[in-house]
């Protein structure tokens, strides 16, 4: 791995990439696998891969499912995964765990719940690790979404790291957003909380087979009948993942707000806000690296002794750096 | 926020208990200890077939295939995983094989002939597994 960091001349590194992408797009999933490696670690091949295969994507549906640390999301998921399987169409899992902020070592234990999709090669499941966003998400979540896209998956399920209330930046990155939900997370007023309640175009509430499912659907139901009209009510399913009781209703459920997507043209709408997002949050890291050289962490330490002091603001500290002075 | 040069390097490996017996405290401690030493540890749980594991390595794309057997079956158990990773590529020139368990000395020869570069038995340290990880997933040809 490190010694591939010594760069090889243009027409090496074009040819064999050109070899990989012809792997990649002739189904070799050794090669997918390869490319997202590259796509994660930010690696210049990835991007050069990513330029290339960019054109072929926008054709997967894309279906994210957030929720709090244990409530089935990846069972949730597994059951997805099966029922558009039997529809024919193929599937790719995106499944994120928390990196820790100690070591950036990262336990990524959601394919213990999808043991029963390993033998399909219609199904491709990719497990990364948050290394340091704090949205939920990965940075190079996106970038492999659109190599899975651009292989030919035509559903993406994306399963977010265990979100609390904050973690929302699934809503942007895929179609339609299932929020997972359990019985017995807490009273109402959990569910009149701003953040990740209001980001959900579909709810389950499962484990619905445990005492207090019912009052946490009519807790939900009101919650929404309170939302103001944003030409989609999300609908409430009831599911019970590990027996897998309603996971039709839940597929029947994303089918029709992708349909309302559609006609109602925020399909595309939609695509270019995730677009704006992505655009922005790579920029944003771009200035940060710039920012991060050498010589920016030497005047980074001086500004910030000179605001621990006293003798700077933060805010003069950060224009100051931003400046280059 | 980390900075990139860190993440760029990071080790991937797959903690896998093929066959049938259910301890899985040994791949547990050993898949946290290498979360610790700051590796993405793709943990698959119990009960796993050769073909299951084989395919997670593929998909996963990891720098090291470390199974875990204490049921005495690693003979059995541990090439056909060897195996069943050929077939797709993933071979002890670009991938790591590990194994552990309750391994006799003996068995662990056989086993090194079969691809698997360390045998770490009852007693090994954690951070001698980390450390052998580290030190030998520079050699492995990933290009």
């Amino acid at each position: 791995m490190t010694t591939e960091t010594a760069p090889s001349s243009d027409t090496q590194l074009s040819g064999r990439l050109a070899e990989l992408e012809q792997r990649l797009l002739a189904k070799d999933r050794r090669a997918l696998a390869r490319v997202l490696s590259w796509v994660e670690s930010g690696d210049q091949r990835g991007r050069d891969m990513l330029r290339a295969l960019y054109p072929r994507s926008g054709r997967a549906r894309t279906i994210g499912l957030t929720g709090s640390p244990g409530a089935g999301k990846s069972t949730v998921t597994n059951e997805l995964a099966k029922a558009f399987r039997q529809r024919g169409q193929s599937v790719g899992i995106v499944a994120i765990d928390p990196s820790s902020p100690y070591t950036m070592g990262a336990i990524l234990g959601d394919r213990v719940r999808m043991t029963e999709l390993y033998s399909d090669s219609d199904v491709f499941i990719r497990s990364l690790a948050s290394r340091g966003a704090l949205g939920g998400l990965s940075a190079a979540t996106q970038d492999v979404v659109h190599v899975l896209d651009a292989y030919g998956k035509d559903v993406i399920l994306i399963e977010t790291v265990g979100a609390g209330q904050d973690e929302v930046d699934i809503a942007g990155a895929a179609q339609t957003t299932i929020l997972v939900n359990t019985p017995n997370m807490g009273d109402e007023v959990q569910t009149l909380k701003a953040g990740i309640m209001e980001i959900a175009d579909v709810l389950a509430v499962n484990k619905s087979d445990l005492p207090g499912a019912d009052r946490m659907v009519s807790a939900l139901k009101a919650l929404l009948s309170l939302n103001p009209d944003r030409g989609w009510d999300p609908p409430v399913v009831r599911v019970v993942a590990t027996q897998g009781e309603g996971t039709e209703k839940l597929v029947d459920a994303c089918d029709a707000h992708f349909e309302e997507l559609q006609s109602s043209g925020r399909l595309e709408v939609a695509e270019i806000e995730r677009a704006r997002q992505q655009i922005t949050a790579l920029a944003r890291a771009n200035v940060l690296n710039q920012l991060h050289t050498a010589d920016g962490e030497e005047r980074l330490t001086m500004l910030a002794n000179e605001v621990a002091s006293r003798a700077s603001d933060p805010h003069s500290a950060a224009a100051a750096w931003l400046a280059g002075s | 926020m980390s900075d990139t040069s860190t993440v760029t390097d990071q080790i991937r490996v797959l903690v896998a208990k093929p066959g049938l017996d259910g301890h899985d405290r040994g791949a547990k401690i050993v898949a946290r200890a290498l979360r610790d030493a700051g590796m993405e540890v793709i943990y698959t749980g119990i009960r796993q077939t050769p073909d299951m594991i084989a395919e997670a390595a593929l998909q996963e794309d990891v720098h090291v295939v470390a199974l875990s057997v204490l049921s005495g079956a690693h003979l059995e158990l541990f090439p056909r995983v060897v195996n069943a990773c050929r077939e797709r590529g993933i071979t002890p020139e670009n991938t790591l094989f590990l194994g552990g368990g309750i391994i006799p000395d003996e068995d662990a020869d056989t086993l090194k002939e079969t691809g698997f570069s360390a045998v770490f038995g009852p007693g090994a340290h954690t951070g001698d597994i980390a450390e052998y990880v580290r030190a030998h997933v520079p050699e492995l040809d990933r290009s």
